[in-house]
């Protein structure tokens, strides 16, 4: 089994405040912590375990700056055999679309019997590259996947649906799956591992070498585009308990009692 | 006259919320543009949803296929990209679902038209497309211009519009196509639906719930909360992140992938409320929410907001619940 897993590096942000920067059209990075996208993180353990039970290699591909190294190196020291960067100054402003288009023109002169991605990233939450990808390189996906089980040129997959409810697909191989959270439990790096991953290659490739133009890249290439960024307006707000921990306590216990709820 | 299209959503025989949400804001988009509102129903024997959808709509295109008895992205991507072709649509609007994220952007780009998912708001400005969207969990809003087109393709958050019956029944036309499909669907399967099974607690029977979020940090921090909410007579309920990491069972995860709870206290620890999440509790008669980040979306639906590492808030707390209950006693 060949997996391809693609991924992206984004900023955490679940427990930073975010600030918008002078353009009005992108965050502030700085002294924001950057990681793999939660998703993705993921779809690499699912593709190592895979290649742990049948063989075969396991190669990451990013699209994105040059500090999305880091990235790439977790994957290599979690298990990956190859990994490889598309970085060009005209892919800036690429939405999923057109990253898709890119990630396409590399893959498709690639063997490979699964593609895994994230089922949506945790910057833009679009949830379209993986699909689009499939549609382009003209093999079955599934979305929101659960479980996998891989048989002889096909594979059972669990989806997620609404409320807790999943549904079984028969899906043919080769095929693309984008992965939704908890499908496993990603694994530690080791010092080993990581001490492994220092020394492999990262292939870098650019623009000129994926055989699409400036215009099928970028903003020019893409069906978004973001004309600004605001803080979301309030509709309504918590009346905030100001004080010391101890006394925020009491001021809960009161608002409680005079509820009823103690 | 321009025209736009709504996927109907069904599963299981049934017409889901998503499906009148969508409609209620293409009706407003159809007023305002002149446009003509056409929603179209994909299934078997689904004679009686379409019925109901001629209230909703002026016309309902209907296609029956065995093919298409359960959702199968493939099959619907085939007969709704025949009916885009010949219709044109202005817009076609999907739910931003499982089946929606699934469905729309391989279709958007098998026709060769722009899309934006997991829109909060969409709005014709001349021929151009805007759409507001949330970015980095819901602490940013987006608002982006799709790519001219004729024809456009948005998903729709759930629940980001409140669905509402046209004040007169619209008497739409129902429209019986024939099915496009001539060759079984091979590339993909439907099995079948899989429940969890039952766990030991119904949080949604709860009158009191602490839910916890990413902010716990460590399954070690569990029995301290686990003892809050056995001080308030409660149980412990969480968002999505603690049932990925295996620290709470999935029947304890409130949110869209959830349960939803209308308890009559919800104390939020350490939860910086995700839309998926948000859904699942808004409508709890009283919510405390606990997080660092003031800005953390929240507070927006909470009734009282602690900007305070929960861990410092949450041992006096259990003490005063616990000293005044054996006062009491």
């Amino acid at each position: 089994m060949d997996v391809i897993v693609c991924v992206k590096q984004v900023p955490e942000t679940a427990e930073a405040e975010l600030k918008i920067d002078a353009s009005g059209k992108k965050i502030e990075k700085t002294g924001l912590v950057f990681d793999i996208n939660e998703w993705d993180d993921y779809a690499l353990e699912e593709a190592v375990r895979i290649k742990e039970k049948f063989g075969g290699t396991v190669t990451a591909i990013t699209v994105g700056p040059e500090d999305s190294d880091s990235t790439l190196r977790k994957c290599l020291a979690r298990g990956a055999d190859k990994a490889i960067r598309l970085t060009d100054p005209k892919f800036e402003g690429s939405d999923a679309f057109a990253t898709a288009k890119i990630l396409h023109s590399v893959i498709k002169t690639m063997h490979f019997d699964l593609i895994l991605t994230g089922a949506q990233a945790g910057d833009d939450g679009s949830a379209v590259v993986g699909p689009v990808l499939a549609e382009l390189l003209g093999v079955p996906h599934a979305a929101m996947v659960k479980k996998i089980e891989l048989g002889e040129g096909k594979a059972v997959v669990n989806r997620e649906l609404e409320g807790g409810l999943e549904e079984r697909l028969e899906v043919k191989l080769p095929a693309l799956f984008a992965v939704q959270t908890g499908i496993n439990e990603p694994r530690y790096v080791s010092i080993m591992g990581i001490r492994k991953a220092m020394q492999k290659e990262i292939k870098v490739m650019r623009l000129s070498d994926t055989g699409l133009n400036e215009s099928e890249v970028g903003e020019s290439g893409s069906w978004l585009k973001i004309e600004k960024l605001y803080v979301p307006p309030v509709e309504k707000q918590a009346e905030f308990l100001q004080g010391s921990p101890d006394e925020i306590a009491t001021k809960i216990v009161e608002i409680l009692k005079s509820r009823g709820l103690i | 006259m321009a025209e736009i299209f709504v996927l109907a959503e069904h599963r299981q025989g049934q017409l889901r919320d998503i499906t009148f949400e969508m409609l209620t804001k293409a009706r407003e988009l159809a007023e305002k543009t002149n446009a003509e509102l056409t929603t179209v129903l994909l299934g078997k024997n689904v004679k009686e949803s379409a019925k109901n959808l001629t209230e909703y709509a002026k016309k309902v295109i209907v296609v029956e296929d065995e093919k298409l008895g359960s959702f199968n992205s493939d099959a619907y991507l085939k007969v709704l990209s025949t009916l885009i072709k010949e219709h044109k649509p202005a817009l076609t609007i999907i739910g931003h679902t499982s089946y929606g994220v699934e469905l729309a952007p391989r279709l958007a780009a098998a026709i060769g038209i722009p899309l934006a998912t997991d829109c909060i708001d969409v709005a014709f400005e001349g021929d151009a497309l805007a759409v507001t969207r949330q970015m980095y969990g819901g602490k940013v809003n987006a608002k982006a211009i799709l790519r001219k087109s004729e024809s456009y393709m948005v998903t729709l958050r759930q629940a980001a519009f409140q669905a509402q019956k046209p004040t007169a029944p619209m008497n739409g036309q129902i429209l019986e196509v024939p099915s496009p499909l001539t060759e079984e669907i091979t590339t993909k399967r439907f099995i079948e639906y899989v429940l969890p099974p039952p766990g030991g607690v119904d949080i949604t029977a709860a009158e009191v719930l602490v839910g916890i979020g990413r902010g716990i940090k460590d399954q070690a921090n569990l029995p301290l909360v686990e003892e809050l909410a056995k001080s308030l007579g409660g149980v412990l309920a969480c968002s999505r992140p603690i049932v990925d990491k295996g620290w709470l069972p999935s029947d304890r995860q409130v949110g869209t992938s959830g349960k939803t709870v209308k308890p009559k206290l919800y104390v939020a620890l350490g939860i910086s409320g995700a839309f998926q999440h948000v859904l699942g509790m808004k409508n709890s008669d009283l919510i405390i929410a606990v997080n660092k980040d003031p800005k953390a979306p929240i507070f927006s639906f909470s009734d009282y907001g602690v900007v305070e590492d929960l861990f410092k808030v949450v041992p006096p707390l259990k003490n005063k619940i616990n000293e005044l209950k054996s006062q009491k006693a």
